[in-house]
């Protein structure tokens, strides 16, 4: 349902857009504007093509040129609790889950783009290349938007950089 | 002899519009069935677009709430609340069953007729909605951040909770009062000592603290039928109306022994005077048990039972109540606006008659008075008469106002809304309507602040406006726009149950506070399980606590064993999941109760007694994502006595 409804908004209004055409078609009249005001482009094109050399680093969302000091643990214990309630029923550090080992994703990715993975994963895979051959890979479960604050995902983030730290060669 | 007529007139209408339907097909321009040509533009909600009222339909003998947008007639919500819902697992799951406790233990099912928004100064504000349980006396309080039932309490000292709940202007009370007169206390007298032994009750149910209703007062009242209320405002704020029939104090054959009066009453009361007198510890307290249920902040329901209530007589306070004629078995009593006008529908009268509340003031005061009712003056009919609509049709029962000074009356027997006008009592308009009307409703058209454009009728009639489905026929409600000087009928859409009342108001006033989900780091469900490594089972004698998580798309555990037959086992699921519109369903083979459907955030409870040795699956009923159909699982029964060993788990 969560598929249906917010993951494609872009096909979504495409689809409404021809289908208020066809309706509309006999009465000449011009569609109304819940079609006419969306850019009727493909999520392919938007994925292929119409990302910024930035975006494909940093990834999609609010983070952008985060400057990162020295590990801080406190805020690394912090990251591992919000990651216990709302990251682990999918991922879990060393093996592959429900969602990717993530034991050295700060070595694989940008920190930006781990943080907008957390907070906008809907457009990210919706857009982002690296984040929809994951979603394919593993078999279409969507990465679940959890509504954490800039805050928390920047104490996950932490967490993470820890992890990373500690197993250097953790894969996929 | 009214129902002989009605089928007539019915026979009569289908005629015509069956002849207008067909007149319609050929493409002509218009029919008496159908509206105007452009009627479907007007109702048209393009997909993707909102509706732009919100409009609340009782669900009747369902038990429950509908919630429609208007002007599309959709259907977007039923909202669980004297009736189990196995849809979501509502009265059926631990947290929940115990809002349907009662004095009589659960009660499975009720008849809802009356919604009622909560008010701010005399409009309504979208906080909660109201509703009655009209069999067994309840009052409801749906929040409608959450379009969930919070509280409900039931009304000791009443025989049928009809004239229930309408709402005073800054939501202090709802009021109710006793359809049915009753021995009170209850006791086993005969029937036939009904003029001596019953009586009635009006109750004002404290409203504005959620979580903390209560039976404030109760007035005792001669034994009539009370059948609908509603309160004063602006002018007449701090008092309320309630209409009465069988003032003749029938106890059989009602419908021709309750209808040789001409006249029966409104009952008006002073309920800020009936405060003072309460405050001041008039009257008594008296036995009375009801029960109060609340769900509370961790989202669990739980009852407290309470065994008396103040009860005032009439001569306990004086000013407090007074009885205005009114002919002639008049059924909805509606309050204009301006608090002025006090509108009562008598279905037998063939006038509506408009009483005026500052002539009643007046009247009060020169104690211009008929008689007096076991201490209830009864003031003359025209000394508090404001003036009577002539002709407005047969069978007036509700009225509703827009914001222009006109009003809408229907008419049940000739099956109509008459549009007239304040203050000159002149019909100005007529809208037939298929078939026979009932309550009608403007959204916020029973407020200080009518928000107009369109009247519901909610008809009690629907054949031959549906495809038929067999003997039972889909209840039928019809939107007809008044924006204009002339009434144009709209749309037919069906509803649930038989609708009764309904409520409705512009739909920003509820979509600015919308919950979306429930934050899992405020969980405070005792049997919560907030992150997937605590899930776990727990044997406690012969109970099993399941300790179950859901997330896209696993439960965990989703292996469970060491369970036996006659074990009670409690699957306690949470939903890690913290996004909008993500619930996760439960189910599990022979469960006599019903699924559960766990909003994000929230744990729910279903209790499971399994019967049978073997491997049982359980699965996850609301889509969730891709591969919602591999969300599963099994448990294993084992022989009772075999102690089997507790072993669970996910992957691996």
């Amino acid at each position: 349902m969560q598929t249906k409804a917010k993951h494609h908004p872009v096909r979504f209004v495409t689809l409404v857009f021809l289908a208020v055409s066809t309706a509309a078609c006999g009465g000449g009249e011009s569609p109304p504007d819940a079609g006419a005001s969306d850019t009727p482009e493909t999520p392919a094109a938007s994925a292929n093509s119409g990302l910024t050399a930035e975006e494909l680093e940093f990834g999609i969302g609010p983070i952008r040129d985060l400057v990162l000091g020295d590990l801080d643990p406190a805020l690394a214990d912090a990251g591992a609790e919000i990651f216990a309630i709302k990251c682990s029923a999918c991922h879990k550090m060393g093996e592959r889950y429900v969602g990717p080992d993530l034991s050295a994703v700060t070595d694989q990715r940008a920190p930006e783009y781990v943080m907008n993975m957390i907070l906008n994963p809907e457009e990210m895979v919706e857009r982002h290349p690296v984040a929809k051959a994951l979603f394919t890979e593993f078999n279409y479960t969507p990465m679940a938007n959890q509504q954490l604050t800039e805050e928390d995902a920047r104490a996950v983030l932490e967490y993470l950089r820890r992890t990373s730290a500690e197993d250097p060669g953790a894969q996929n | 002899m009214m129902t002989n007529s009605r089928i007539r007139l019915v026979m009569l209408v289908a005629a015509v519009a069956f002849a207008g339907a067909f007149t319609y097909a050929c493409q002509t321009s218009s029919g008496p069935a159908a509206g105007t040509g452009d009627a479907a533009s007007d109702v048209y909600v393009a997909p993707g677009e909102f509706d732009e009222f919100y409009a609340f339909m009782s669900g009747g003998f369902s038990g429950n709430v509908t919630v429609h947008g208007l002007p599309s007639g959709r259907l977007i919500k039923t909202i669980a609340v004297f009736s189990q819902y196995p849809e979501n697992g509502w009265g059926y799951s631990e947290e929940t069953k115990d809002m349907l406790r009662t004095s009589f233990g659960l009660i499975p099912w009720d008849d809802s007729h009356h919604p009622q928004l909560s008010q701010t100064d005399g409009i309504p504000d979208g906080r909660w909605l109201f509703i009655n349980g009209n069999n067994t006396p309840r009052v409801a309080r749906i929040d409608l951040s959450k379009f969930e039932t919070d509280e409900i309490i039931e009304i000791p000292n009443s025989g049928g909770n009809h004239a229930s709940p309408f709402i005073t202007p800054n939501s202090e009370y709802v009021i109710a009062s006793t359809r049915f007169s009753v021995p009170i206390p209850q006791a086993d007298v005969p029937i036939s000592s009904f003029k001596e032994n019953f009586s009635g009750t009006l109750t004002f149910i404290r409203a504005d603290q959620p979580g903390e209703m209560d039976i404030a007062f109760q007035i005792h009242v001669p034994g009539f039928d009370y059948d609908i209320a509603h309160s004063g405002r602006q002018v007449s704020d701090g008092w309320a109306f309630f209409t009465t029939y069988n003032t003749e104090q029938e106890h059989t054959l009602l419908e021709v022994n309750a209808s040789q009066a001409d006249k029966d009453f409104v009952a008006a009361v002073n309920w800020r005077r009936a405060e003072t007198c309460a405050a001041e510890e008039a009257g008594r307290i008296v036995p009375g048990r009801y029960v109060h249920n609340v769900m509370g902040e961790d989202r669990i329901g739980r009852s407290e039972l309470k065994d008396s209530v103040r009860m005032i007589e009439p001569a306990d306070c004086s000013d407090m109540i007074y009885f205005l004629p009114t002919p002639k078995s008049p059924h909805g009593v509606d309050v204009d606006p301006t608090g002025e006008y006090i509108v009562a529908g008598g279905k037998l009268a063939t006038t509506i008659p408009v009483h005026s509340f500052s002539k009643m003031i007046d009247a009060i005061a020169n104690e211009q008075f008929e008689t007096v009712i076991d201490g209830i003056p009864v003031l003359e009919y025209e000394a508090v008469l404001a003036g009577e609509v002539q002709e407005p049709g047969l069978g007036p029962l509700h009225t509703e106002f827009d914001a222009n000074g006109n009003a809408y009356t229907s008419m049940f027997i000739s099956s109509e809304v008459v549009k007239w006008r304040l203050g000159t009592w002149e019909v100005l308009d007529r809208q037939e309507a298929y078939y026979s009307t009932g309550h009608l409703m403007i959204p916020g058209g029973d407020s200080s602040q009518p928000f107009g454009k369109y009247v519901v009728a909610l008809n009690k009639i629907t054949k031959d406006r549906y495809l038929p489905t067999g003997p039972e026929l889909a209840h039928s409600a019809q939107l007809i726009d008044i924006s204009g000087d002339n009434m144009r009928l709209l749309l037919d859409f069906p509803t649930m149950g038989e609708p009764h009342y309904a409520q409705g108001l512009p739909a920003e006033l509820v979509t600015a506070n919308q919950v979306q989900m429930f934050d899992l780091t405020e969980n405070t469900n005792p049997y919560a399980t907030l992150q997937e490594s605590d899930a776990r089972i727990e044997r406690d004698g012969s109970t099993v606590h399941v300790y179950m998580t859901t997330i896209r798309s696993h439960f965990a555990p989703d292996n469970i064993e060491g369970v036996m037959v006659g074990d009670t086992v409690l699957f306690h699921v949470t939903n890690l999941e913290q996004d909008w519109d993500v619930p996760h369903g439960f189910a599990v083979i022979g469960a006599r109760n019903s699924e559960l459907l766990v909003m994000p955030g929230e744990t729910r409870t279903l209790r499971w007694v399994p019967q049978r040795v073997g491997v049982f699956p359980f699965y996850c009923t609301d889509f969730c994502s891709a591969l919602h159909q591999e969300m599963q699982g099994y448990i294993r029964v084992s022989a009772r006595g075999s102690n089997p060993a507790i072993a669970y788990g996910t992957g691996g």
